[in-house]
């Protein structure tokens, strides 16, 4: 045993000590600066240069901000204003060009009377998302969804009510042709569900629609695609893009994947010429060549046009990135599927793609981002986007040499947008997970 | 024996053709083609229906032509009495040098934007968090017309720099002149220059001027050789520490390799720096960026930057925490364990769409046709295309260089991806 006992111990503590605070150093505020601001010597540093860059940021900034000026009718004024109320040198936006112009930048030239059509519209497509987007939602409204791209086009375009509705008869009559004829024959109700719509379409949705109109003229006033313009054109070449082109990236992908020869060297060289050549350059094909291509005489909407090349050029990447995700799968899962005895698309829709989509997810939403992003392409073709009705407004004498605030609202518009696109998508990751926590 | 299957019978039905695994894929390839091509051909005969309904033929005769518009940025000799091929091979050069400017100093932003949103540091972390998501969420157009208002509007006018007391003043040791015109830097310019070209006296008191490429060809050889060169060293160095356990210092070597042949070149060549001045209503000398290839220049870099801050975190996240900690264990340095065990593990995960944003920068690019930077774009499938008409021949060129350049790129990507591929046994 020890020797050290009792007696040749000269001091042994009999009572604890009363708990003290950590040092002011260690607890509190100190602390979270200390570690968080100021760990190392670069750390300082760079905290010291940040806070710089955001002083300077918000002194030029925020007075102009806070001095917005938001009534008045033309720049002078908005000067004039600002003279009398604040002083000649201080800076002061002009925001009353938007409380002046903002229906300019939000519809383009949609008619006056009819602007509670593209709000409908709008309020449509959310309807119609809420129940792909989210689990809570009654899944009777997916029948919303189904029906929402008729009434869509309904509100925006107008026209006699008609030939939405023929066309999404022509839907229908597949589907029944497809579930009339699965007992016979699983082929035959295949080729049915695609050719019966296709002559109905091409030989009998124009006269039917026609007698309909002229027995029973129901409908709203025609607007033109011209007269679109502004964040109700960006969004609607956005969202038409972005529904077409999901599926035929999808096909494109499978097509690239495929064994096939030839189905998968004209993916291959389909999606390698779109994705070579940028956005711009397709654009002035649709606008400048596409009459080439087709029979001569025909001629349509250059909308149109915009929304096909939109979309042939975002399925393509979304292609890739799909195929990212078919490669990213193990081989199991198709060897599985193909043990279980089901045929190509029953393994594809069952088993394959479900989890591929899950793993391309980010990719896909990104693609749908920098898609919206690039309607503001279609300025270079003469189409009024946001930023080509900057430039309008800025041409009229009232607003000339109007930047910075038509600039921030549109920036701040596509932002909104673009971030909670982004942020959808990481939410859908999270809720799709299924890995180990 | 009566639940048998039939043995197949021999010869060969129609209905196999569909419902036999073995033939219907050729069935399938065989509808598709048929398909496509009669597709295509429609295409092809609407399009000679159509062109010969304008009374056009299709050939590119008109490249040999004289072009007859002028240029503003011209990498090469230009005039406007030269051909159509020759604009767009300036535009071409265009192209290439803002997407060269672009990818590098994108590559430089996006790293350190990528490192420092990394950082512990809350604000410095924040605020990249802030450029990240602000400029991935704008459109790239607004961007570049944002820039390019920024230069024009708030920049000071080439007079406010005059005078005894003037209001704007150079930046840099009075070399850099930043105007609503544009930025004027120094040019370095050769006395002795190898182009043979005649010594022309630019300015009192400044040296005189003569530059050819060949003066650039030599420096650009020099400084590949003496990169070569400290490839050498460190090989060497690598072999003796692999050899010994211990590393020669080789780093003033290094620098000296680099420093003095460049310098001796420089020297022999009579380098000279050419700052720009005023004369008359403008700067002149020295080297002119216009706004428009700043505004682009400056845009694409910060656009494609917060891509590649993303890719970067992303990247260096990718590598699991094991790494960093067995690296530790073994007594490596933080900065050491950065070099050796995460960036080369990091690098696989980074460079393939790496490689993808310059791709998109490259082709971004044509968005000059916002500022009016003279590229590809606007020379030979703009202004060419609009004097001589030939849309389908314009653009097919126009289309075909952008597939090139990107078909060029992505199977360098491709080999890259095999070479550094995971060797899984």
């Amino acid at each position: 045993m020890s020797d050290t006992h009792a007696q040749t111990v000269s001091y042994v503590r009999e009572t604890m000590l009363p708990e003290t605070d950590p040092p002011v150093k260690e607890r509190g505020a100190v602390k979270w600066i200390r570690e968080n601001l100021f760990a190392t010597w670069m750390d300082a540093i760079l905290t010291v240069i940040s806070l710089y860059i955001i002083y300077y940021v918000v002194s030029h900034v925020g007075p102009w901000f806070a001095n917005g000026i938001w009534n008045a009718g033309s720049l002078s004024e908005c000067r004039e204003i600002r003279n009398a109320t604040i002083g000649t040198d201080a800076s002061a936006a002009c925001f009353a060009v938007l409380s002046d112009r903002w229906q300019q930048l939000v519809f383009g030239f949609y008619p006056q009377e009819h602007y509670w059509r593209p709000v409908a519209a709008l309020l449509v497509f959310l309807a119609g998302l809420a129940p792909v987007l989210f689990d809570g939602i009654p899944r009777k409204m997916l029948f919303v969804t189904a029906a929402a791209p008729f009434l869509m086009f309904m509100l925006l375009w107008g026209g006699p009510i008609w030939g939405p509705i023929v066309v999404g008869l022509g839907f229908v009559l597949g589907y029944l042709a497809f579930r009339a004829l699965t007992p016979v024959s699983k082929l035959l109700s295949n080729l049915a569900a695609l050719i019966v719509p296709l002559v109905f379409w091409m030989f009998l949705t124009g006269p039917i629609a026609g007698a309909l109109s002229s027995i029973a003229p129901i409908g709203l006033e025609f607007v033109p695609s011209k007269d679109f313009g502004g964040f109700t054109l960006s969004i609607v070449i956005g969202v038409a893009g972005i529904i077409l082109s999901l599926p035929l990236g999808i096909l494109l992908a499978l097509g690239r994947q495929s064994n096939l020869f030839i189905i998968n060297k004209c993916s291959v060289a389909f999606i390698e010429v779109i994705r070579g050549v940028p956005l711009i350059v397709w654009l002035f094909t649709a606008s400048l060549l596409l009459n080439y291509f087709l029979p001569p005489g025909t001629n349509f909407d250059l909308m149109l046009r915009v929304i096909i090349m939109v979309t042939l050029f975002s399925a393509a990447y979304i292609a890739e990135v799909i195929r990212g995700g078919l490669a990213a799968l193990p081989k199991g899962q198709f060897e599985g599927a193909d043990s279980l005895g089901l045929d190509y698309w029953q393994s594809m829709r069952l088993i394959v793609l479900p989890q591929a989509l899950k793993i391309s997810i980010p990719g896909i939403v990104n693609t749908f981002i920098g898609l919206f992003k690039d309607t503001t392409l279609v300025v270079f073709i003469g189409l009024f986007d946001p930023i080509g009705l900057s430039n309008a407004i800025r041409a009229s004498t009232d607003w000339n040499g109007i930047y910075w605030e038509l600039f921030v609202f549109i920036g701040l518009m596509f932002f909104i947008f673009c971030f909670s696109m982004g942020r959808y998508s990481l939410y859908l990751e999270k809720k799709l997970q299924r890995e180990h926590r | 024996m009566s639940t048998m299957t039939d043995p197949p019978k021999p010869g060969f039905r129609l209905s196999q053709l569909i419902y036999d695994t073995r033939y219907r894929s050729l069935t399938i390839q065989t509808v598709a083609l048929i398909l496509i091509v009669s597709g295509l051909a429609w295409l092809v005969s609407n399009t000679v229906a159509n062109l010969e309904a304008l009374g056009k033929d299709f050939n590119f005769g008109f490249l040999s032509n004289s072009a007859g518009y002028d240029i503003n940025q011209k990498p090469i000799e230009y005039s406007s009495q030269d051909t159509h091929a020759r604009a767009a091979i300036v535009g071409i050069l265009n192209t290439l040098i803002i997407a060269l400017l672009g990818c590098v100093t994108a590559t430089v932003l996006g790293v350190l934007a990528g490192v420092l949103r990394l950082s512990k540091n809350w604000i410095v972390s924040g605020l990249m968090a802030v450029y990240v998501e602000g400029f991935r969420n704008v459109p790239l157009l607004l961007w570049i017309i944002l820039v390019f208002a920024i230069m024009s509007e708030s920049m000071p006018q080439p007079r406010e720099f005059r005078g005894d007391a003037p209001t704007a003043s150079m930046a840099v040791f009075d070399s850099v002149a930043v105007t609503n015109r544009g930025i004027y830097i120094p040019s370095i310019e050769f006395t002795r220059s190898l182009s043979g070209n005649e010594a022309v006296a630019s300015q009192e008191g400044l040296a005189p001027v003569a530059t050819g490429w060949q003066d650039w060809a030599l420096i650009i050889g020099v400084i590949i050789v003496s990169i070569y060169v400290i490839r050498l060293i460190r090989r060497r160095a690598d072999r003796i520490q692999e050899a010994t356990g211990v590393r020669p210092v080789t780093w003033w070597l290094q620098i000296g390799v680099f420093v003095v042949p460049l310098a001796i070149v420089a020297v022999l060549l009579g380098a000279t720096i050419v700052q720009p001045y005023l004369k008359g209503f403008n700067f002149t000398e020295g080297v002119h960026l216009r706004n428009s290839l700043i505004a682009l220049w400056l845009a694409l870099s910060l656009y494609t930057g917060a891509f590649i801050a993303e890719i970067v975190r992303a990247g260096i996240l990718a590598i699991s925490k094991g790494q960093s900690e067995a690296a530790y264990a073994l007594g490596l340095r933080p900065n050491r364990t950065m070099n050796l065990v995460i960036l080369p593990q990091a690098m696989r995960v980074i460079i393939p769409p790496l490689i993808s944003q310059f791709l998109n920068l490259t082709k971004n690019s044509s968005l000059a046709i916002a500022v009016g930077y003279m590229d590809v774009r606007a020379t030979l499938g703009g202004i060419t295309i609009n004097q001589t008409g030939r849309e389908l021949e314009g653009m097919l060129l126009l289309g075909g260089f952008y597939l090139l350049v990107s078909l060029l790129i992505s199977s360098a990507m491709n080999f890259y991806n095999r070479s550094t591929q995971l060797m899984e046994r």
